[in-house]
């Protein structure tokens, strides 16, 4: 945990709103009339505007990626291992902007945000949102910041999603994309995780149909089944039997249906600290923009195809023992801008922590990042 | 660079895509985008050699060479190169077939075990230790040591054409009784 003297630390932060009045359409063919988009920035954006990397998120981050708010230290950025001063993102170099996207519940616009028109949460009839959606909204954070082209975008899981999008969206606008413990597209399988965690929360009586603001309710036991089922897979087996083993809690089996292995108390505690701050709302558009994102799809499923603008440069990090988003994932990406001759580097790192890998500070994989960083000419 | 990269470097075409196979550091990739314009990639498995080749500003792809080049389409490299790997590689007849369906040629160097010294060492009964064989037996990472009699057999029996053919001692070309006096050999080849 950084204290505040700590200086690799990017400090106390401030997170900061941009409102835009501009209405966004959206790919689902919804609409929003005007919305806002929370964000942290740090380091300086230098006199050629030339040096700002953009940190996409994942599932259940926020815009808040490095340091720590005055008021609350214990609350560290969900990427501070990564970015600071001398760390491998070093925002004594680079200008970082974290940004939180549309339909979150941390700042941004979002499901629990008032309706313009009706005064009353968005709840259930805020739009579904997609990644491309997200991209769209974060290039006019850009233009809001005074960011022309971005010397970088990096992101991890969901964020590797937005971080390959860019690439598409706005070709001219990245010069590299680092895409880590990225799929190109979810599998069926990705895609039945998801749907159990939806039908977690839809069927909780608490629900309500997705207006459960106003009943003053929220729909607890389907927000904590929903993190459970994502924690069991952002998890290796090898690193779950590693950390929990077969470990008994009370030294010997209850008989009973209280908490026996050392991992059921694990999922019922991530479980509740989940269902304590995020929405569930924000929870089912989140995993739809998984389930939706595919650029290959508008090309008859070709992959190649479908890269074949993006002019950035490109490094692509899997981690061998990530089953949710495997590296065969990864390859499908790497393999589709080897066809279009694009620049890209591949690493595939031996780590054990399964899909959340990419939060963690294995050196071989910082060490990549740092050197990779280190060569971006500004 | 090694004189048997820098010999492959002259092979190279200006402009040539490039595929550089066990690439190390990327030293010889970065040599030759730098002097040729040449842009290639390399594939590395070895952690800290990708590290190298990432600080080498140089294109890496950290994947395993015995499953093959599947990330790779037909034709799409102007030369494929294998520099002192061939010996490591335990799938071999497997990855020469995958270089030419990649590229349009393939350049080989390996250590020739023919080698004068290599054969004397062998006849005073032990395995060759020499600079362009290092590694005792007990902890070599190569598995398939072969001559430069051997090499041309196999080129014969996958169908393989050799264009060029190089044999260095001490850096130096080496014509009379090559796989003898020979202590690296390189070849230029094609599918036919």
């Amino acid at each position: 945990m950084n204290a505040p003297h700590d200086p690799s630390s990017v400090g106390a932060v401030t997170a900061q709103k941009a409102s835009f009045a501009q209405p966004l359409r959206l790919k689902g063919g919804a609409e929003l009339p005007s919305y806002e988009i929370a964000y942290e920035t740090y380091g300086e954006l230098n006199a050629e505007r030339s040096n700002a990397v953009l940190v996409c998120h994942a599932l259940n981050a926020s815009h808040h990626v490095a340091g720590y708010y005055a008021d609350q230290p214990a609350n560290v950025g969900w990427w501070d291992n990564l970015v600071g001063p001398g760390k491998p993102l070093d925002t004594r170099r680079f200008f970082v902007v974290g940004s939180n996207y549309i339909g979150s519940c941390f700042g941004s616009t979002g499901p629990a945000s008032i309706h313009p028109a009706t005064g009353k949460p968005w709840g259930a009839d805020f739009p579904v949102v997609t990644v491309e959606d997200w991209v769209e909204a974060q290039a006019r954070l850009a233009d809001h910041l005074g960011i022309e082209r971005f010397a970088a975008v990096i992101g991890g899981s969901l964020g590797a999603m937005q971080a390959l999008q860019w690439t598409l969206s706005y070709p001219d606008r990245v010069r590299h994309s680092i895409v880590i413990a990225a799929a190109a597209r979810l599998t069926p399988q990705n895609i039945a995780f998801n749907e159990v965690a939806r039908q977690a929360i839809m069927t909780d009586p608490d629900f309500h149909g997705g207006h459960y603001y106003e009943k003053r309710v929220v729909p607890t036991r389907g927000l904590r089944i929903a993190r459970m089922i994502g924690h069991i897979t952002y998890l290796s087996g090898e690193a779950m039997a590693e950390k929990f083993g077969r470990l008994l809690r009370r030294g010997a089996p209850g008989f009973d249906f209280d908490i026996d292995f050392e991992i059921e108390s694990y999922l019922r505690y991530q479980g509740d600290k989940f269902s304590t701050y995020f929405d569930a709302n924000t929870y089912l558009r989140i995993t739809k923009a998984l389930d939706y994102f595919d650029p290959a799809a508008d090309f008859a499923g070709s992959l190649p195809a479908s890269l074949a603008r993006a002019k950035a440069a490109f490094m692509v990090v899997s981690f061998k023992s990530d089953w949710r988003f495997p590296p065969a994932r990864s390859r499908d990406i790497v393999r589709a801008l080897l066809d279009n001759r694009r620049i890209v580097s591949y690493l595939e790192i031996d780590a054990p922590g399964g899909h959340d890998a990419f939060l963690l500070d294995d050196a071989r994989y910082h060490n990549a990042l740092r050197a990779y960083f280190a060569n971006i000419d500004l | 660079m090694r004189a048997d990269q820098a010999a492959i470097a002259h092979w190279v075409a200006r402009d040539a895509r490039v595929l550089d196979l066990g690439c190390g550091d990327g030293s010889l990739l970065r040599y030759l985008w730098q002097e040729r314009h040449s842009p290639g990639y390399g594939v590395e498995i070895d952690d800290a050699k990708v590290l190298d080749c990432v600080e080498n500003d140089v294109n890496v792809l950290q994947v395993d060479l015995e499953s093959g080049l599947s990330l790779f389409a037909d034709q799409s490299f102007d030369s494929v190169i294998l520099s002192e790997t061939l010996q490591t590689i335990h799938r071999t007849e497997f990855l020469m077939r995958e270089m030419l369906r990649v590229g349009r040629e393939a350049v080989v160097s390996f250590p020739n075990f023919g080698h004068w010294g290599a054969r004397l060492q062998v006849l005073l009964g032990h395995m060759p230790v020499s600079e362009t064989l290092p590694y005792p037996w007990y902890e070599t990472p190569n598995v398939h040591h072969c001559t430069i009699a051997d090499f041309e057999d196999l080129c014969r029996r996958l169908g393989v054409r050799i264009r060029e053919r190089l044999v260095l001692n001490d850096g130096k070309p080496v014509t009379w009784l090559p796989n003898l006096l020979g202590s690296i050999a390189l070849y230029r080849c094609t599918a036919g």
